[in-house]
């Protein structure tokens, strides 16, 4: 289980976390939704210590990331995969050292087995048979699916997803989410997503929460956010334009003209 | 500079000064984590070895091209201002001893510098900026051993290698300008070569190099490292990369010069 207690996180005098507290159950796939820029990726780095936070703690079955040295933080982050909003696939590199680098870096595994995991891996994202291919050769799908292979690849508790489905076509991102849902349902994982794609949240989420003025703004199922009455989510999930997610913006400016 | 810096010249002065001290904190803390981790980067041989593949095979060309100048500039300009004072003997002595003590070691220093800092600082700023050492620490491999020490071994082997030849090419550059050109016999030039030849001066040489190569791989990576933004950025790093490598050079040239000709090789 994750739990983040009083997370508080400020970039000069912006405050983009502002004292978050969630709990992220084991085994299920939680969604955090928000709007482009409230801190939804700042969270997603925090949990896996890319950020170290102002105030607060982040618990991981009850283990203190901030409390963690180098080495510790390492050993911890084997038990995480991440995948990046853009893949951020190692260019110098073919799918297969990329999907393997994490085994030879970190087990002893002979070169024939670790070929075979990444195949195995690739296998299991639709991707059999492209190991010596650079990243510079694939689609903007496949290498989210590379992406998604090198995460699973040391086979982790957690899996982080950073926006798995922006910049995708709506036939590929739909293939990304039930490969995601898939996987958990295959591999037991713990995953959190963060994304602002409503048809993503509910394709992949056990839970949705809604991130809002850098604190969770509301948590449920699926059904339990379409039918809540609370109007910040309500505008959040149909997309409107006017709302109180964006009234205050508007009264702000409307008050600067003033 | 932002626009309250600009209404206050006391502001921005103060914010230069500020951004002064965090730039020192930053190099200091880099510098920290880079001793901290040169060990373990040690045992990434492969990528030492591509490394110093890429270094060194893809800057002879460069390497090749201005020794040949650099060796025929100094014989023409030697000859030049010895004409009907000094014999043209010496034109060989004076070849030899600046090619091997300044003109070999700086100039490619400088040239490599230039190429090798460039590439390094746009290779790491752009991993940066697309999220790939974040990647990398996700997966539990620490960028600065993994990215920065090979590529620093690689720097401070190679360019004493590069500079071997380097030295040898401008030599003969220097050699055929001053046979067909100035009218100096082989015989003579060599000769002069070999009048007031100390292998110090070789060492001596070789030595600075390799104290560039290390300036030329930190300095790269450094600016790589701190990389922020995005394609602006890298251009900004890069950029930043090769001036700090180009002055860090003749500073550090100087100092050298200082440590090695007037204290480790002082005349007796």
């Amino acid at each position: 289980m994750i739990e983040i207690q009083g997370l508080t996180k400020r970039f000069g005098s912006t405050t983009i976390l502002d004292g978050l507290d969630l709990e992220i159950p084991t085994g299920q796939c939680t969604v955090i939704l928000g709007r482009s820029g409230c801190g939804k990726s700042v969270l997603l780095k925090h949990i896996i210590g890319l950020i170290r936070p102002d105030a607060g703690s982040i618990r991981i079955d009850s283990v203190e990331v901030g409390s963690l040295g180098y080495d510790d933080l390492a050993n911890l982050r084997r038990r995480f995969g991440m995948l990046f909003q853009m893949a951020a696939l190692f260019d110098s590199m073919t799918v297969g050292e990329n999907v393997g680098l994490a085994l030879r870096e970190h087990t002893k595994k002979s070169e024939a087995e670790i070929r075979r995991i990444c195949e195995e891996k690739l296998t299991l994202v639709g991707l059999a048979g492209i190991q010596d291919k650079k990243p510079s050769d694939l689609s903007g799908g496949m290498r989210k699916r590379v992406g998604l292979a090198r995460a699973i690849a040391m086979d982790p508790d957690y899996v982080l997803y950073d926006e798995p489905t922006t910049g995708l076509d709506p036939i590929t991102a739909e293939q990304i989410n039930l490969l995601i849902r898939d996987l958990q349902r295959r591999l037991h994982l713990t995953s959190v997503a963060v994304t602002h794609d409503m048809k993503s949240a509910y394709a992949i989420g056990d839970r949705l929460c809604l991130l809002y003025k850098g604190k969770i703004q509301f948590i449920g199922t699926p059904d339990e956010i379409r039918s809540t009455g609370d109007p910040t989510v309500q505008q959040f999930i149909h997309g409107e334009a006017s709302g109180p997610l964006t009234d205050e913006v508007g009264a702000v400016r409307a008050g600067r003209k003033a | 500079m932002n626009a309250r810096a600009l209404q206050s010249p006391v502001g921005a002065a103060g914010e230069a000064i500020l951004e002064f001290i965090a730039g020192a904190g930053r190099l200091a803390l880099f510098l920290a984590r880079f001793a901290a981790e040169l060990p373990g980067g040690l045992r990434y041989r492969r990528l030492i070895l591509r490394q110093c593949f890429q270094i060194g095979n893809q800057s002879m060309p460069l390497v090749v091209l201005t020794s040949i100048f650099v060796g025929g500039v100094a014989a023409l300009q030697s000859s030049y201002q010895f004409q009907g004072a000094i014999p043209l003997i010496y034109v060989g002595t004076v070849l030899a001893k600046s090619v091997f003590i300044e003109l070999g070691p700086v100039l490619t220093a400088l040239v490599v510098g230039s190429r090798v800092g460039a590439s390094i600082a746009a290779e790491i700023g752009t991993m940066r900026v697309t999220e790939q050492l974040d990647a990398l620490e996700t997966l539990a491999i620490r960028p600065v051993r993994y990215l920065a020490i090979p590529r620093f071994v690689a720097a401070v082997v190679m360019l004493p290698v590069i500079t071997v030849f380097a030295n040898a090419i401008a030599i003969v550059g220097g050699m055929v300008v001053a046979v067909a050109r100035v009218g100096i016999s082989v015989h003579t030039f060599t000769r002069g070569m070999r009048l007031l030849f100390d292998a110090h001066d070789i060492y001596g040489g070789l030595i600075k190099s390799f104290v560039f190569g290390a300036v030329i791989a930190l300095a790269g990576c450094y600016f790589g490292f701190t990389t922020a933004g995005g394609a602006e950025g890298v251009g900004t790093a890069t950029m930043k990369a090769v001036v700090a490598c180009c002055v860090m050079i003749l500073v550090a040239d100087y100092f050298l010069a200082e440590v090695i000709f007037r204290i480790l090789f002082a005349p007796k």
